[in-house]
């Protein structure tokens, strides 16, 4: 391990510290209830950002993951009652198959091709679900959550500590994928695609790991929705304002490196938690759109690229990129 | 519990809207078809023109003459957006396609919540005299609302085709698409035809938006299921042939009619889409392609 893994594992355990920390003294469980929100972002942003950010393939269909998550764990409450990390592995599964069928399907497409057919994917997922009895249909299932697990006080406690865990496995995934030879397929993939073929980069191989890993994230934060909420119906689970803020965050905070994904769901998921509470749902959702397309306009590298920049600038052409 | 008549209904009723989502997605036939540009929010678009429609309705204006009337002004408003999209993307080009499509995609929520904010959640329909009739042909009791968007959508259809082939602009609008090296090495500005074509795909969108409004009532959120229905038609059809965009609409058209009737309205959106799917997995380039 080298120095900036040390760094990274040293933040990481921080972060999770702070979490647990928080767990046991904060006494609100509103600050638990918004912050598992951030966290759930930052999940899909991150996921989002390997297949989106290193690869260029625009993923529209992020509630699709994410709402499979939610009714995996819906199914495996109702037919066999399963624990909640049993039911995170179990979406995890289905979303990363879900993510290599998809895969297959569609990565032989490019550009918006691919980002309408994943579209396309959560919408029949949604008709699917609604017109299914046994999870609830279009009315929804109201799930009953189990006794709280001991060292915890209350369950959106101890939800909040899952969700930080997920969020640490998922940033240390992207990081490692980054910086490891499956980033730099990716980004020749990104780069010029055919160029990355002749130059022998498996690329569908590529690709097809990419979305599977991407997939199995999404699934995996999908499935504490249904404790959460303990309620669940498809408009909400499938709703493509996670795919609208899967997509927003990363550009926001900057596609090309780990740490963007996680300073544009934090920015974002925050405004959005203080938007939605003093004044009204709809303007969250029109805060992200018209972040997005400042960002995609004016600040195509994020928050990270800026920051780069000004960096650039102050240590002179000599200083690191 | 089947039976014919009811096959032959869904048919005809198939055809009629299958006429519709044509004119729905003619204009993105244009947009995406020829001009390559990965417009998302089209759909976004077509409400908006809806919700036009639905502000000169509440004056009295008929709502087929509120669509041409807002015609001109979604014209000039499609030539700015154009106008901006090249200078931000396609100009620089590079990744143009990721940054494009997340464009379009914020632009169509822009929308759609611009439309919650200002009109709320609730639906919104227009009053006609042709709204809420119905002719009966051969016992068959056809919506009159339906016909109007079928002749629209066909009038619409054969201008576009005869405007493509036959004008001189209409014509560097097809050469744009087949080769713009070409064009600009004979000394034509791509940009400019774009721009006049981006403007007449959105005009366009706008009537469609007139059409949609007749046909039902509308809500802000309506985009998103037209985002199936349009580039399911424009897919199906080739990108940018103007009789295939007609033929595809009627197949998805008959398509969903059936399968409303067989199974229920609930499985209608899952037409769409897997008709989509299915068509990008086996023969993306589509049944009447370039």
């Amino acid at each position: 391990m080298n120095e900036r893994s040390w760094t990274f594992w040293v933040g990481a355990a921080a972060v999770l510290g702070l979490a647990l920390l928080a767990a046991f003294t904060v006494k609100n469980e509103y600050f638990f209830f918004a912050a598992y929100v951030v966290l759930q972002f930052v999940v899909l942003a991150t996921a989002w950002n390997i297949l989106g950010g290193y690869a260029g393939y625009v993923n529209f269909g992020t509630s699709a993951f994410f709402g499979v998550g939610a009714y995996i764990a819906v199914m495996m409450i109702k037919a066999v009652n399963a624990p909640l990390g049993l039911q995170i592995l179990a979406a995890a599964a289905v979303g990363g198959v879900m993510g290599v069928s998809c895969g297959l399907l569609t990565l032989r497409l490019r550009g918006i091709f691919f980002s309408i057919a994943t579209v396309a994917v959560a919408i029949i997922l949604e008709t699917v679900i609604n017109n299914w009895r046994f999870v609830g249909g279009a009315t929804g299932v109201q799930i009953l959550r189990p006794p709280v697990m001991e060292p915890f006080d209350s369950y959106t406690k101890m939800i909040f500590v899952v969700a930080a865990l997920l969020a640490i496995l998922a940033v240390a995934t992207a990081r490692y994928i980054q910086t490891s030879w499956i980033g730099r397929g990716l980004r020749a993939i990104r780069d010029n695609e055919e160029a990355a073929e002749c130059a022998g980069v498996p690329t569908l191989k590529l690709k097809l790991l990419a979305c599977a890993v991407s997939g199995a994230l999404m699934g995996a934060i999908g499935a504490p929705l249904a404790m959460y909420q303990s309620f669940v119906e498809p408009a909400s689970a499938f709703n493509l304002n996670y795919s609208v803020s899967a997509l927003a965050m990363p550009i926001i905070g900057g596609t090309s490196h780990w740490i963007g994904p996680v300073i544009g769901a934090v920015l974002l998921g925050s405004v959005q938690q203080i938007v939605t509470v003093t004044i009204t749902s709809e303007l969250n959702v029109m805060v992200v759109g018209v972040l997005l397309v400042v960002f995609v306009v004016g600040a195509p590298d994020g928050i990270v690229g800026l920051f780069n920049k000004y960096w650039k600038r102050r240590r002179g052409a000599g200083g690191k990129p | 519990m089947f039976s014919f008549d009811l096959l032959v209904d869904a048919v005809v009723f198939g055809l009629l809207l299958g006429c519709f989502y044509t004119a729905v997605s003619i204009g993105l036939s244009v947009s995406f078809g020829l001009l390559d540009v990965p417009h998302i929010a089209h759909p976004a678009f077509v409400v908006l023109g809806a919700y036009g429609t639905y502000l000169l309705g509440t004056w009295g204006l008929d709502p087929i003459l509120s669509g041409l009337a807002l015609m001109p002004l979604f014209f000039l408003f499609g030539i700015l957006v154009y106008r901006f999209y090249y200078e931000t993307f396609e100009k620089r080009g590079g990744e143009a396609g990721v940054r494009g499509l997340a464009f379009f995609f914020g632009v169509a929520f822009i929308v759609e919540v611009g439309l919650i904010l200002a009109f709320g959640v609730d639906q919104r329909m227009v009053e006609a005299n042709y709204i809420g009739k119905s002719v009966t042909i051969a016992d068959m009791r056809i919506p009159l609302r339906l016909v109007v968007a079928f002749a629209m959508a066909i009038i619409l259809t054969v201008l576009l085709t005869l405007y493509l082939s036959k004008t001189f602009t209409g014509r560097a609008i097809k050469a744009v698409a087949q080769d713009e090296p070409a064009l600009r090495l004979m000394g034509a500005n791509p940009v400019r035809i774009k721009q006049w074509a981006f403007g007449i795909a959105t005009a366009v969108a706008a009537l469609a938006g007139a059409l949609l409004i007749i046909v039902g009532p509308v809500e802000p959120g309506m985009g998103r299921l037209y985002i199936g229905r349009t580039f399911c038609v424009v897919v199906l059809a080739g990108l940018g042939s103007m009789s295939g965009t007609l033929a595809a609409g009627i197949i998805l058209g008959v398509s969903e009619s059936i399968v409303l009737t067989l199974f229920g309205a609930s499985w209608a959106p899952a037409v769409s889409f897997g008709l989509l799917l299915v068509m990008l997995g086996l023969r993306p380039q589509g049944l009447f392609g370039r």
